[in-house]
């Protein structure tokens, strides 16, 4: 028995829930794709498999992370240099020896380039992470529990959602001056977290009142559990946009804080490379590279954690897919005026 | 209530040789989705005279809703109508383009949705959302536009004190009229009703449909009903069309199909309606659910619900068959002539 | 999955069957109340129920929801709350689940108060007697789990007594009595893999695994096809005959409830218009608005009585209400005391009791035919 006994978008109901055909399926009416793990298991991680590879923008903004991600993980079987090490002559162009040539230090650029992939990488999944937890229990616990909890809550967010953002981690930044990576991860995550506590809160509150959560309270469900079992589940899908939106705003950030000299000056990253290059005036003594390299990098590892983020609203809304391929085909079939030939043998690839 | 519509809004009598304001002719919609394709509506015909009021009738799943879209031409992607042709007016108006349908809509075919509060534009005033359906036809003199709202509010029984009301300041029924008022600005000669009164209650339910039978009488406009519910439309329709799985189970005169139901479904589902009045008796209902569209089973579609199935019930579809002017699809009753399919 | 209606003779679904619709009213009318012998299980004493509404600023407006509501509801009953929307129905049900606290009055259980309910344990044994079955078959189930979260949270907070392999073992059998077969295949699907008749029978077991005195079922089948309506009106009166329990139905369908309910309570705006045994209310009804109800309702099978003036009206939202009876405005019967005086619920023949001041015990004052 079990699968979509209707056509999308004609309901169930008897009376009232009335979608228009063709129109959005019933997940699109806010529910988010189930989360994977043990919830739905291997199953809904081969559905997610599947539909990766269906959305084109998804397949590339994995393949771009996957990709990343190896390179932070493995530098040394890529890059064969120490890239510290100013050994080798300044300045040069890129040759078989060095793929990008040297910096004015004598460093490969190369080298460089791939081990500042670990640093950047650590700082965007650790304020992802953090960011978003801090986001979640302040925005779901500002909207199930309500009245004054959700107004003080609401004040501290908003306070830091005007105090712009940039300005004030260069502040802090500057006091912190030359912290390590920990600290920076801290520091971004602390002030990041407020714009999408607002986005969570908004979506416990439509939650808030669906019978789903009523039928746990009359159960005699305890309010913690119901915030963290019933209430979370269900928004697999906005916190990991949250997580990817907090990863996009960590890269940038952190590679622009480092870039104006507030790094750590020990680690290499691309940031870091972008500071170095630039006081040491990579385009005017012929090094191109040094600056566009790295600032390539920053775009797109950036690009990535964009184009999964769109990919995942796809996924979880099916009414926000691109249509164009779509009317194309219903437009040619409509305009072909005769009877469907009858019984004709339909192809179904069922799931 | 008014007598004789506005100058200008006047009705264009319905052309083609027939005389048919709609003439359907196997009309079939199809979901077309990656997995593959889903038939919603399979090759439904009817005729509908001017004035006349045809109920169609069945549950969720059924196609009716999608059968009223493709009619209206509202479908977007993934539906789509995949064959058959709607002649409106004597003019086939399937793979016509927008521009031209704009021409038919509001003016000779208008149509009233499910629910008002999704409809109706929550931002702007009943008057303003008239005016707006006014000027996109091509009327602009403001004070015919002033005058038109306010006749067609009265007509549906609102002081047109309410033309500068929100919708949300209206009752539910009154937002229901308001539609139906907005339906008629053009007096069109076929309004299309999917639902309209599911989410009001039993008494604004109640005078809602004398309402609207009320204005047919009175302008003679031809009108598409689909509910779920057969007893709302049981005094009101002329003919009353059972739908089951995207295809007609049983049409035919209303009084007809509800004192000799010959469908079994359509008798299982007048059975399934508890009683107000005469003898309480238990009652079973129609065991099973609706069919999986995406994977219709060979034979008639009905089969696997029916207490009166037989051995080729499941193997070949069933025809229209005519009974004394009703067609049904079942076998049952094979053996009659065949109804136009 | 099968439907227990299928191929199993009509089981007796009502109590007094086959009763002629001009019959005197029967000497011995289902009145369970009496019958059962008991106390009643559960009772109400001018339960109400007021909102605060306005602008956030200032919310000097108060939205009277429910207003001195008494009911009672006996052992194996089935008890009909019928009003249309706005008339308080549901804000009844969830006073009693405890989802609100009322505003005055009270609500004894087993002849215990609510108010005197407190902590973990005695909140939780009494959500365990009373629970409740939501309307909306898509919106009740958390769509992340399987269709067996629901029912094995409420086996584990009320049944601690059972092991895990009891626990499964109850659950299996809830939902075979259910009529939700194979149940060990059904407990594993999720909640969008099932048709809304099935779901709402997953909230019926999920409330019959509690082994419960009282269901609040809560507009259960309004939102389901027609064609399955019944098989869950019929799964209700099995669970009062097979399960000894008593339910609470919440519906604006007048037509289900004379199916499936032993008393009938008519609803308006709040307040209680008329009440008393099912058959007895319907064939005779002494309020005007439910006279006008029944005849709004459609009936294929009966002629269409348009009357003179085809009421259409909604129930008000009462908002800081005067004194006087909530139906006057639209009531042809008003005469000068209903604009003044609240009308009290005054029983008028056995059993059977109208708040109106112009209704009579024998004379039939139609109001709407």
């Amino acid at each position: 028995m079990a699968t979509l006994q209707t056509p999308p978008g004609a309901s169930e109901a008897g009376a009232g829930a009335g979608a228009a055909p063709g129109g959005t399926a019933p997940a699109a009416a806010g529910l988010p794709l189930a989360g994977g793990g043990s919830i739905g298991g291997a199953r809904s991680l081969r559905r997610m498999g599947r539909a990766i590879t269906a959305n084109r923008k998804a397949t590339v903004g994995t393949a771009l992370l996957v990709l990343f991600i190896f390179v932070a993980l493995f530098p040394g079987l890529i890059a064969h240099d120490d890239p510290q090490a100013q050994i080798y002559p300044r300045g040069l162009t890129p040759n078989a020896q060095h793929w990008l040539g040297t910096t004015s230090f004598g460093q490969d650029l190369f080298a460089q380039v791939i081990y500042g992939t670990r640093p950047v990488l650590l700082i965007a999944f650790g304020v992802g992470l953090l960011a978003t937890v801090v986001a979640m229990l302040i925005g779901v616990a500002a909207a199930y529990l309500g009245g004054g909890w959700d107004g003080t809550l609401n004040v501290i967010t908003d306070v830091l959602l005007v105090i712009p953002l940039f300005p004030l981690l260069i502040i802090i930044g500057s006091y912190l001056h030359g912290a390590g990576t920990a600290v920076m991860i801290a520091v971004i995550a602390a002030t990041g977290w407020s714009y999408t506590a607002r986005q969570l809160r908004a979506q416990a509150l439509s939650l808030r009142n669906r019978d789903f959560l009523n039928a746990a309270k009359v159960r005699g469900e305890r309010r913690l559990y119901v915030i963290c079992v019933e209430i979370i589940p269900t928004m697999t899908s906005l916190l990991v946009a949250a997580f990817l939106t907090n990863a996009l705003y960590a890269v940038l950030f952190s590679s622009s804080l480092q870039f104006i000299g507030l790094g750590d000056p020990n680690v290499t990253s691309w940031g870091t490379m972008l500071y170095w290059a630039e006081n040491n005036e990579a385009f005017q003594t012929g090094l191109p590279l040094w600056i566009i390299v790295p600032g390539l990098c920053i775009v797109t590892l950036g690009a990535a954690f964009a184009l999964l983020n769109y990919a995942f609203d796809e996924i979880g809304n099916p009414a926000l897919r691109p249509v164009r391929s779509m009317r194309a085909r219903t437009t040619r079939l409509a305009a072909v005026n005769t009877p469907v030939a009858r019984r004709r043998p339909r192809v179904k690839r069922t799931d | 209530m008014s007598s004789a519509p506005t100058e200008g809004f006047q009705r264009s009598g319905p052309a083609g040789r027939t005389g048919n304001v709609l003439e359907v002719r196997d009309l079939s919609v199809e979901y077309i989705m990656e997995r593959g394709t889903v038939l919603a509506v399979d090759e439904v015909s009817f005729d509908l005279a001017p004035g006349e009021f045809i109920g169609i009738v069945g549950e969720s799943g059924c196609g009716k809703s999608t059968l009223l879209f493709a009619i209206a031409q509202l479908l977007t992607p993934p539906a789509a109508i995949t064959g058959g042709s709607v002649t409106f007016l004597g003019r086939n108006m399937v793979g016509l383009t927008d521009r031209e349908l704009a021409a038919v809509r509001w003016k000779d075919l208008s149509v009233v949705m499910q629910s008002a509060m999704n409809a109706l534009n929550p931002v702007k005033s009943i008057g303003s959302q008239f005016d707006d359906a006014m000027r996109a036809h091509g009327v602009t003199s403001k004070v015919q536009i002033a005058e038109r709202s306010a006749e067609v509010l009265r007509m549906v029984g609102i002081d047109p004190i309410h033309l500068k009301s929100y919708p949300h300041q209206l009752s539910g029924g009154m937002r229901q009229r308001s539609m139906i008022a907005m339906a008629m600005l053009f007096t069109p000669d076929l309004v299309i009703m999917d639902e309209p009164t599911s989410a009001l209650d039993v008494v604004a339910q109640r005078s809602l449909m004398v309402q609207i039978k009320e204005l047919q009488e009175e302008l003679g406009f031809a009108i598409i009903f689909v509910t779920h519910d057969m007893s709302l439309v049981s005094h009101f329709s002329d003919r009353l069309m059972v739908m089951y799985g995207g295809v007609v189970a049983e049409f035919g005169a209303t009084r007809r199909v509800f004192d000799t139901p010959l469908h079994p479904y359509s008798v299982g589902l007048l059975e399934a309606f508890p009683s107000i009045r005469g003898p309480r008796v238990p009652l079973t209902g129609i065991p099973g659910s609706p069919p999986n569209l995406a994977s219709i089973p060979p034979g008639c579609r009905f089969a696997p619900r029916c207490p009166k199935v037989m051995a080729r019930c499941e193997v070949e579809p069933p025809p229209l068959y005519e009974v004394d002017g009703t067609l049904v699809r079942c076998f049952l009753h094979a053996g009659e002539e065949r109804g136009n399919d | 999955m099968t439907d227990p209606a299928a191929g199993r003779p009509p089981r007796a679904a009502l109590r007094d069957t086959a009763l002629p619709a001009d019959a005197p009213a029967p000497a011995e009318s289902g009145a369970p109340s009496a019958q059962a012998g008991t106390a009643a299980l559960l009772r109400t004493e001018a339960l109400t129920r007021h909102f605060k509404i306005g602008s956030a600023l200032s919310r000097k407006h108060t939205l009277h929801a429910v207003d001195d509501f008494s009911l009672t509801i006996g052992e194996h009953e089935i008890v009909a709350l019928a009003g249309e929307s706005g008339s308080g129905k549901s804000t009844v049900a969830r006073l009693l689940a405890k989802l609100y606290k009322p505003t005055s009055g009270e609500i004894y259980f087993q002849g215990r108060p609510l108010s005197a309910i407190r902590g973990r344990r005695a909140v939780l044994r009494y959500r365990g007697d009373v629970p409740m079955v939501f309307q909306d078959p898509f919106a009740s189930f958390n769509p992340v789990f399987r269709v067996s979260h629901g029912i094995m949270r409420c086996l584990k907070l009320h049944r601690p007594e059972l092991s895990a392999q009891q626990r499964r073992e109850e659950a299996e059998r809830v939902f075979t009595a259910v009529g939700l077969t194979p149940a060990a295949e059904v407990l594993e699907r999720f909640p969008h893999e099932l048709s809304g008749g099935q779901r709402q029978r997953v909230g019926f077991a999920q409330a019959l695994a509690l082994r419960p005195k009282l269901i609040l079922a809560d507009e259960p089948v309004s939102m389901l096809d027609v064609s399955i309506r019944i098989g869950l009106l019929n799964l209700m009166a099995d669970l009062r005959d097979t399960q000894g329990v008593s339910i609470l139905y919440i519906t604006h369908d007048i037509a289900s409830a004379r199916y499936v309910a032993d008393r009938l309570i008519v609803m308006y705006a709040g307040h209680i218009a008329e009440t008393g045994p099912t058959e007895e209310v319907l064939s005779r009804p002494r309020h005007p608005y439910t006279q006008l109800l029944l005849s709004a309702v459609p009936d294929p099978r009966a002629p269409l009585g348009v009357g003179a003036e085809t009421d259409r009206g909604e129930p008000p939202k009462v908002i800081d209400p005067t004194p006087g009876c909530r139906f006057r405005w639209r009531c042809p019967l008003a005469i000068d005391e209903c604009h003044q005086v609240t009308p009290p619920l005054r029983e008028l023949l056995p059993e059977h009791s109208a708040a109106c001041h112009v209704a009579r015990a024998d004379a039939e004052t139609q109001a709407f035919r």
